[in-house]
């Protein structure tokens, strides 16, 4: 059976079971969001998705539609909400676009333009996070894991092979492989995995690769995030 | 064979052992986890390469849970695992001294563990014996009343590698200090009293248990066993007493009434996770009315058809889990326990007790449930709620221990009887666990609507300036509000009652709320991740002399930031004693705000020390001060 | 006599731990620098080869991050002088390629520099007064003086800066849409 809500004044039809994501992104209505992506459960970290339904705000990505719900979106509240959770995550880790690969396909640098972030604001963190480049085909550079685990989803979900977790808590959360070494290498990763299809950003590189494109043609340079959907969700 | 090899050998013996006696089921990793490392003093690579092959997990997984609690290592961290509770009522009754000499007599920095691996020292959050603090966890077992002779005394048997069955007993005391009695602290009840109370309400023609659906569906509801037991729970107009108030007659209404598949079952848990700083009252009904908790939760089976049930204890209380799975034994002799509970056919329930390793935000009913599903404890989207999506997925109650002793009571002397103390909207009894700066810190037991000021005068507070009521995620009360009354019309408490007198200053009190928010967050959404480090680091920022305005400007964004976005309370509480601190002891604020511009966090000229030191230079060029010295003019 | 001319704002600008690139961005405002000059004047900058800030400076624009003890006195100079502090660039807001080596100690680095390295310090490391001391880390400037406003990009084009400038000197609050925001 099929019900409407409204987001941000539209009428936006969906399905019984329906995310207001999922209802949104089908109606063509672009709702900023990291760690969510359409081929995987929702996991709701990010809170990027955050809008308000009936004047109370909650992750997008994870809230069923219902008929008659008032959902803001693109307010300037939100927007400026979802700009500080950018800069949060700009600060936590080391995000250096000019040194990388995944500059102008990244996901979180399109938001951040999308939100129109023009500074970092935070003290930043500078955390110690040593690269693995292990692996013959793939590098992991964790000084740009927003910590979103698509890859977790990706690896266990789909490739049945747990290859990523994360570890540790709160501000020491982090990304771990499925190695006693702490490895990439020996793992049973590859390069055909989902796993190493869906980061948004530039944890896992193909190597070898390298501006194999320059930057300022990618596709966030060519295309804003969230003016075509399919380049909102589908990850690089 | 090599010595690794035969470390390695045993090892995964010890890992065997422990995993058959769980039965080799994931869901039991975090109790296999912890009961490995208490053989081995942590997890070392060799216990996580056997368990992967014993539980038939992958490694991600098992490291995932492992780092996720406090109390789990995956490094060595000694023979002998010292935490000193850092809650501000321990630093107030002297720890930090405590913590300086110990370390001085050991000869180790705090954090590290000895070169010769025999001994670590560090700070772990609120322990829960704030009425007998200074406390400490020595390999999580508890220590109270530290004093400077006690800390000695704790160095020389470290330094003999005693083991700990020979430290004098004496140490290990922990008092109940039940100071004010009422219907709970004070009950008389006999075990089984309740349960035969709540079967009396079956009518005569009985015979029927509480987990037979047909049965229960097929009566209307409102009149005999389980419905009638359900009714007097509503009658008594109980709310929950973790904090939040739910109503507990709706959520048991809730959970018996949700949609089961083939397979599934209920369950009743019990959220003795008691992680709120300042809070010790389940701890006191745990030693002291254990029996009143478990018939609770048997009724509370019996209510809602569950045969199943856990006790979720804090690893701080890990002394406590022998007494309570002895008196669990006894029930079960007795049986309370077990098959066919006092006669009735069908009537089945057990009770297992998980204990927790050093997480603060299991105390959310859903992280709690992940962590008995042997995961991180990670709060769950919600909905859907645990009555109907719970523990493995099935219909789930979760309930403060003194909830399930109010509904022992309940079931004892009915609905009615339990309403009429209390105030209208605030039935029954709340233990508060009282702490700091009084004459007689304890457990009080008070019916809802006592006064702040009555508690203040009861325990002997002289001079008190602020009273933090619930712990950090709850209110601070300032003089002027001393009448404010407890109870869920005004201020609404899990229990704890922290006190402070005039001598106090408000802003380390602030500070050290926020330090333990920013330690306990779960890590998993990104504004209470990040946003709790950024105000440990804003407050520390004031702390050391850099604030001005532009920083309590921050501080507001933050606190809106964190209480718009995160993913659950803990993230929705921890800018609560910064902003009540600010609005009612401004003069503490105020006396860190040393600068009208803005200053950076950190100390300039400290940050030139490494490059001092390299070059041997101390000449004036070599400092960063106020002014410009380089340039010869002031800043 | 003269209508009274509308006063100039004075423009200062300068590179602390950056590569000049953003110098050489403003430049690539060409033709438009003209237009430009009609509305402001350059204080202190390299393209004057004025030493000090004037005490009344309008509009500060910073390069770089701070990674010495010179950087700070200058970044603190300048906001002492100037009414707005503009940070342009990557290394002025985030510390840019020099912050890389935040994660290491700096004894590490100047051991590593001058002790094992070979080089012509003879195994020394420089200690003469003139120089300035490295800062343990490398910082945005953010995180030591208020900056009024950011000019993200590595460098920033051209067309960003112009863009920038010109919201700021119309009273705007300077926007960078798709296409100019960028941060590499």
């Amino acid at each position: 059976m099929s019900h409407t809500f409204t987001l941000d004044g539209k009428t936006i039809p969906f399905e019984d079971g329906q995310t207001i994501i999922q209802a949104a992104s089908k109606a063509g209505v672009f709702i900023p969001h990291l760690c969510y992506h359409p081929e995987f459960k929702p996991h709701g970290s990010c809170k990027l998705c955050t809008v308000k339904v009936n004047g109370r705000q909650t992750a997008s990505c994870t809230m069923r539609a219902s008929a008659g719900m008032v959902v803001e979106n693109n307010t300037e509240e939100l927007n400026a909400e979802r700009r500080a959770l950018t800069q949060m995550l700009f600060v936590e880790g080391n995000h250096f676009c000019p040194s990388c690969e995944t500059s102008g396909n990244c996901q979180l640098q399109a938001t951040a333009y999308h939100l129109g972030m023009m500074s970092p604001h935070y003290d930043h963190f500078f955390p110690s996070r040593p690269v693995d480049a292990s692996h013959p085909e793939v590098l992991l550079d964790f000084n740009r894991c927003i910590l979103c685990s698509l890859c977790v989803r990706a690896s266990r979900d789909v490739d049945g092979k747990n290859v990523f977790a994360l570890s540790g808590r709160g501000i020491k959360t982090h990304l771990i492989v499925n190695a006693r070494s702490g490895n990439l290498a020996d793992t049973n990763f590859t390069l055909k995995d989902k796993a190493a299809q869906v980061c948004p950003v530039g944890v896992i590189l193909v190597k070898r690769n390298g501006f194999a494109v320059p930057i300022g043609e990618r596709r966030y340079d060519n295309v804003p995030i969230g003016d075509s959907l399919e380049t909102a969700t589908e990850g690089r | 064979m090599a010595l690794s090899e035969m470390h390695a050998e045993a090892v995964a013996g010890i890992v065997d052992r422990v995993a058959t006696r769980y039965k080799r089921d994931p869901v039991n990793m975090l109790q296999i986890l912890r009961e490995v490392q208490e053989a081995c003093d942590w997890l070392p690579p060799e216990a996580i390469d056997r368990l992967q092959t014993v539980l038939g997990v992958p490694r991600t997984k098992i490291e995932g849970v492992a780092g996720f609690y406090s109390f789990l290592y995956t490094e060595p961290r000694g023979k002998y695992r010292i935490l000193f509770s850092d809650n501000i009522i321990d630093r107030m009754a002297g720890s930090q001294p405590l913590i300086e000499r110990l370390c001085e007599n050991l000869w180790i920095e705090p954090g590290k563990t000895s070169e010769d691996g025999l001994v670590s020292v560090d700070v772990t959050s609120c322990t829960g014996m704030c009425d007998q603090g200074p406390a400490l966890l020595v390999n999580n077992r508890a220590i109270t009343r530290l004093t400077a002779t006690r800390i000695d005394e704790i160095a020389e048997l470290v330094r003999n590698k005693t083991p700990l069955s020979e430290w004098p007993a004496d140490f290990f005391k922990v008092e109940d200090h039940v100071r004010m009695a009422d219907i709970m602290l004070g009950s008389t009840m006999q075990p089984g009293d309740g349960l035969r109370a709540a079967r009396e309400r079956t009518p005569s023609d009985g015979y029927m248990a509480s987990n037979m659906r047909s049965w229960r569906e097929g009566l209307p509801s409102g009149i005999s066993g389980p419905s009638a037991m359900l009714d007097e729970i509503k009658r008594a107009n109980l709310r929950g007493r973790g904090g939040a108030g739910f109503a507990t007659g709706l959520k048991w209404e809730a959970c018996r009434n949700a949609q089961m598949k083939p397979g599934q079952q209920r369950f009743v848990v019990c959220n003795a996770d008691e992680g709120e700083p300042g809070t010790f009252k389940d701890r006191v009904l745990l030693t002291a009315h254990a029996d009143l908790v478990f018939e609770g939760m048997t009724v509370a089976a019996y209510t809602i058809g569950a045969r199943r049930g856990f006790l979720y204890l804090r690893g701080e209380y890990h002394y406590l889990l022998e007494p309570l799975n002895a008196i669990l034994e006894r029930r079960r002799k007795e049986n309370m326990l077990g098959n066919d509970i006092l006669g009735i056919p069908g009537a089945d329930f057990e009770i297992e007790i998980h204990l927790g390793a050093g997480a603060y935000v299991c105390g959310e009913e859903s992280a709690l449930i992940e962590s008995l599903e042997g995961k991180r404890g990670t709060p769950r989207n919600r909905p859907p709620f645990p009555v109907t999506n719970g523990y493995l997925d099935q219909p789930t109650i979760v309930n403060n221990v003194e909830t399930f002793a109010a509904a022992a009571l309940i079931a004892l002397n009915g609905g009615d009887w339990y309403a009429a103390i209390g105030t209208k909207h605030s039935a029954g009894t709340k233990i508060l666990s009282v702490s700091g700066d009084c004459e007689r810190p304890g457990v009080y037991e008070y019916p809802f609507g006592v006064s702040i000021r009555q508690v203040l005068e009861d325990c002997g507070a002289k001079d008190t300036q602020a009273v933090q009521v619930s712990g950090p995620s709850g209110i601070c009360v300032g003089v002027d509000e001393f009448d404010r009354t407890i109870g869920f019309e005004d201020i609404p408490t899990a229990g704890a009652f922290m006190m402070f007198d005039q001598t106090r200053d408000m802003f380390e009190v602030a500070r050290n709320f926020v330090h333990f928010f920013q330690h306990e967050s779960c890590g998993f959404c990104t504004p209470c991740r990040v946003g709790t480090s950024l105000l440990k680091n804003l407050m520390d920022k004031l702390h050391n002399g850099h604030g001005s305005p532009y920083d309590f400007a921050e501080i507001e964004k933050l606190n809106q930031l964190l209480q718009a976005m995160s993913h659950c309370g803990l993230g929705h509480t921890a800018c609560n004693p910064v902003l009540d601190t600010i609005a009612k002891f401004r003069p503490a604020y105020d006396q860190r705000m040393e600068h009208d511009e803005f200053k950076p966090a950190f100390d300039l000229d400290r940050a030139l020390s490494e490059a001092r030191q390299m070059t041997r230079r101390d000449d004036p060029g070599a400092h960063i001060t106020g002014h410009n010295v380089a340039l010869g003019e002031e800043a | 006599m003269n209508a009274p001319v509308k006063k100039k704002l004075k423009v200062a600008t300068t590179s602390l731990a950056g590569c000049f690139g953003c110098h050489m961005s403003f430049l690539d405002i060409d033709e438009r620098l003209f237009t430009l000059l009609e509305h402001i004047e350059f204080d202190r900058s390299p393209l004057t080869d004025i030493k000090e800030v004037h005490p009344e400076c309008d509009i500060g624009i910073i390069e770089g991050g701070l990674c010495n003890a010179e950087n700070v006195h200058v970044l603190r100079d300048f906001r002492k002088n100037c009414k707005i502090l503009i940070a342009i660039g990557a290394c002025a807001i985030n510390g840019g390629l020099p912050a890389q080596r935040n994660h290491l100690p700096l004894s590490a680095i100047l051991e590593e520099v001058y002790h094992t390295s070979p080089g012509l310090s003879n195994g020394l490391i420089p200690n003469d007064p003139e120089l300035p001391l490295p800062l343990n880390q490398v910082h945005p400037l953010h995180e030591v003086v208020k900056i009024d406003y950011f000019i993200p990009g590595c460098p920033p084009s051209g067309d960003a800066i112009w863009k920038v400038l010109t919201d700021l000197l119309a009273g705007r609050e300077p926007e960078l849409g798709h296409g100019l925001m960028h941060y590499d």
